[in-house]
């Protein structure tokens, strides 16, 4: 079939002499995984650039064709493998509405969904973070961050009895209930955590050199990250209020008090880099409220019994009916999509699509970073915090 | 504006041909929209300011299996300013052993992130978008052959002389 020139050719075909092609990965430390980016540069001027992604490409919707809903929840912790929990949270609730039981799923464990997704929503913040930060040429948040993610890390392990994959939201439940102590000792984290959250502010967010940086670079115009699919940080960051948590008012968010940081141009203008990491962490302050109440409500009302059963409600095989549905979630990164066909007869999907908040994300970079310079690209590109695991699938 | 609003709107602008067929059998109600007309109706939807679907949340390829020979695109639109949701599927008859790709008109004039979406379906199923400005494999190597998610898909046995298993 004769196609038309596609724009890669264009772009890469009859470069003009000052003009120079420059490959930026796959395996560049600041493109968080093994992203390629294709640089047409004219001195340290980038003139467009071309994402080139796949080398992590599991084949996930294929996947899926042969697996059970039970089955593919592994599978999907390992998309976003820094939020394994949202990703899990948003496939269930799919599932679960399209079995009808949605409204059936007891009250702590809805609260121990949301306090464990919270939590991992502040880990997955605290990567973004600390890696943005090495990104710009700061060693000391990264290292910060990590110490204290360890804390959430061995938090969930305990858990889930996994670091990172945890496979702990169940369709109909949970793996099991919370550990014994494991609110009390949550609780010593947020307030342990409080200060340090204050203190990394002191250091990264109001420092003069890391502003210079980011404040004013790649300027996202709130249009455009719509146009492009962006969600999540990005959209928020270029000034609207959108989050799915308040929008969709899925499990008991509607319960919860929270505000929605947006950005506002402090810096530089609304919609640049800083603007995007200022969002993240203002949004670790707000999933820590979000914490304390569930700890509270799991502490008084809510309170553990020997008869409470996180697998009581667990369907005895997941057959939906006919029919197909698409379910979205706020997750870390931004909106996370799933599209489910089932054919009402088998226990495995007909299709499974993720729609991956990264995927749409990334899809904006070369929009915005025409023009920039080299170092600014790998400021953009830091504040877009994407996870190739789940860009690739 | 609800669902059998929006269908009327569609109807009384396009014609009663637009909509091929409404789906309302689960959670989600959707619009089998003529496939000719999709880019207008796409336009039609977002610029409208009774609807605002300014928002793409999701485009996929369907592949209905040897039987039916049928591929299908569904959209996920959102719109913004009334937080609300539409599906939209265009579905065409192909004949997958005639050598040649089944082709949908692409959105992606309407929406920008349609682009690497659509990019997608071409790389994992074989649907070929007229007017895509850059339609080239993304997820897959640029000599990959045969496209994976097709129902028909049979593994390749080696990749540049090495062996897969």
């Amino acid at each position: 079939m004769q196609l038309n020139k596609t724009r890669y050719a264009q772009l890469t075909e009859g470069l003009k002499p000052e003009e120079m092609l420059i490959n930026m990965g796959p395996q560049h430390p600041s493109t968080h995984g093994v992203l390629r980016l294709e640089l047409i540069t004219d001195g340290e001027i980038v003139k467009e650039v071309i994402p080139h992604m796949g080398y992590l490409h599991r084949c996930f919707e294929k996947h899926c064709e042969s697996l059970t809903y039970q089955q593919i929840i592994p599978f999907v912790d390992r998309m976003d493998y820094l939020a394994s929990m949202n990703n899990d949270h948003a496939f269930v609730m799919g599932v679960e509405r399209m079995m009808g039981i949605d409204k059936d799923i007891p009250k702590r464990v809805e609260y121990i969904r949301v306090l464990v997704c919270e939590l991992n929503r502040i880990s997955s913040h605290l990567i973004a973070i600390g890696t943005y930060g090495i990104d710009i040429g700061a060693f000391t948040p990264f290292l910060w961050c990590f110490r204290d993610r360890e804390h959430i890390m061995n938090m969930l392990e305990w858990a889930s009895g996994s670091r990172m994959l945890y496979n702990y939201i169940w369709v109909g439940g949970l793996f099991y209930d919370l550990p014994v102590g494991f609110e009390e000792r949550c609780a010593e984290f947020i307030s342990y955590f409080k200060p340090k959250l204050t203190e990394l502010n002191q250091l990264l967010t109001d420092n003069q050199i890391f502003i210079g940086r980011t404040a004013g670079i790649g300027v996202l115009p709130l249009d455009v990250a719509i146009n492009y699919g962006c969600s999540g940080p990005m959209l928020r960051g270029s000034g609207l209020k959108w989050d799915l948590r308040r929008v969709d008012e899925y499990s008991v968010y509607p319960e919860l008090d929270f505000d929605i940081p947006v950005g506002k141009g402090e810096m530089g203008k609304t919609g640049d880099c800083w603007d995007r990491y200022k969002i993240r962490t203002d949004e670790i302050a707000e999933s820590i409220r979000i914490i304390e109440q569930c700890l509270n409500r799991l502490q008084k009302e809510l309170k553990r019994s020997p008869e409470f059963d996180p697998r009581a409600k667990l369907p005895k095989k997941i057959i939906p009916k006919e029919q197909d549905f698409y379910i979205r979630a706020e997750n870390p990164k931004g909106e996370l999509g799933y599209y489910f066909i089932c054919d009402g007869k088998t226990e495995i999907p007909k299709r499974v699509k993720a729609r991956a908040p990264s995927f749409n994300n990334l899809s904006v970079l070369p929009e915005i970073s025409r023009g920039v310079l080299i170092a600014d690209l790998v400021a953009i590109l830091g504040s877009i915090d994407i996870v190739l695991g789940e860009v690739d699938r | 504006m609800n669902f059998d609003e929006i269908t009327d709107l569609l109807r009384d602008k396009f014609g009663n041909g637009v909509i091929k067929a409404i789906e309302n059998n689960g959670l989600q109600s959707a619009l089998q929209i003529d496939p000719e007309l999709i880019v207008q109706v796409c336009e039609e939807l977002r610029d409208n300011n009774k609807t605002w679907f300014d928002f793409l949340s999701c485009l996929s390829g369907v592949d209905h299996g040897l039987e039916k020979n049928k591929f299908e695109i569904v959209y996920h639109l959102a719109s913004i300013p009334y937080k609300q949701q539409l599906v939209l599927k265009t579905i065409k008859d192909h004949d997958r052993n005639s050598g040649t790709l089944p082709s949908f008109y692409s959105v992606s004039e309407v929406w920008r992130t349609a682009e690497w979406h659509e990019r997608e379906a071409f790389d994992l199923f074989g649907i070929h978008f007229d007017g895509h400005p850059d339609l080239r494999r993304i997820l897959l190597p640029d000599d990959w052959e045969g496209y994976p998610l097709r129902k028909d898909y049979q593994a390749a046995e080696e990749y540049k002389g090495i062996k897969i298993n």
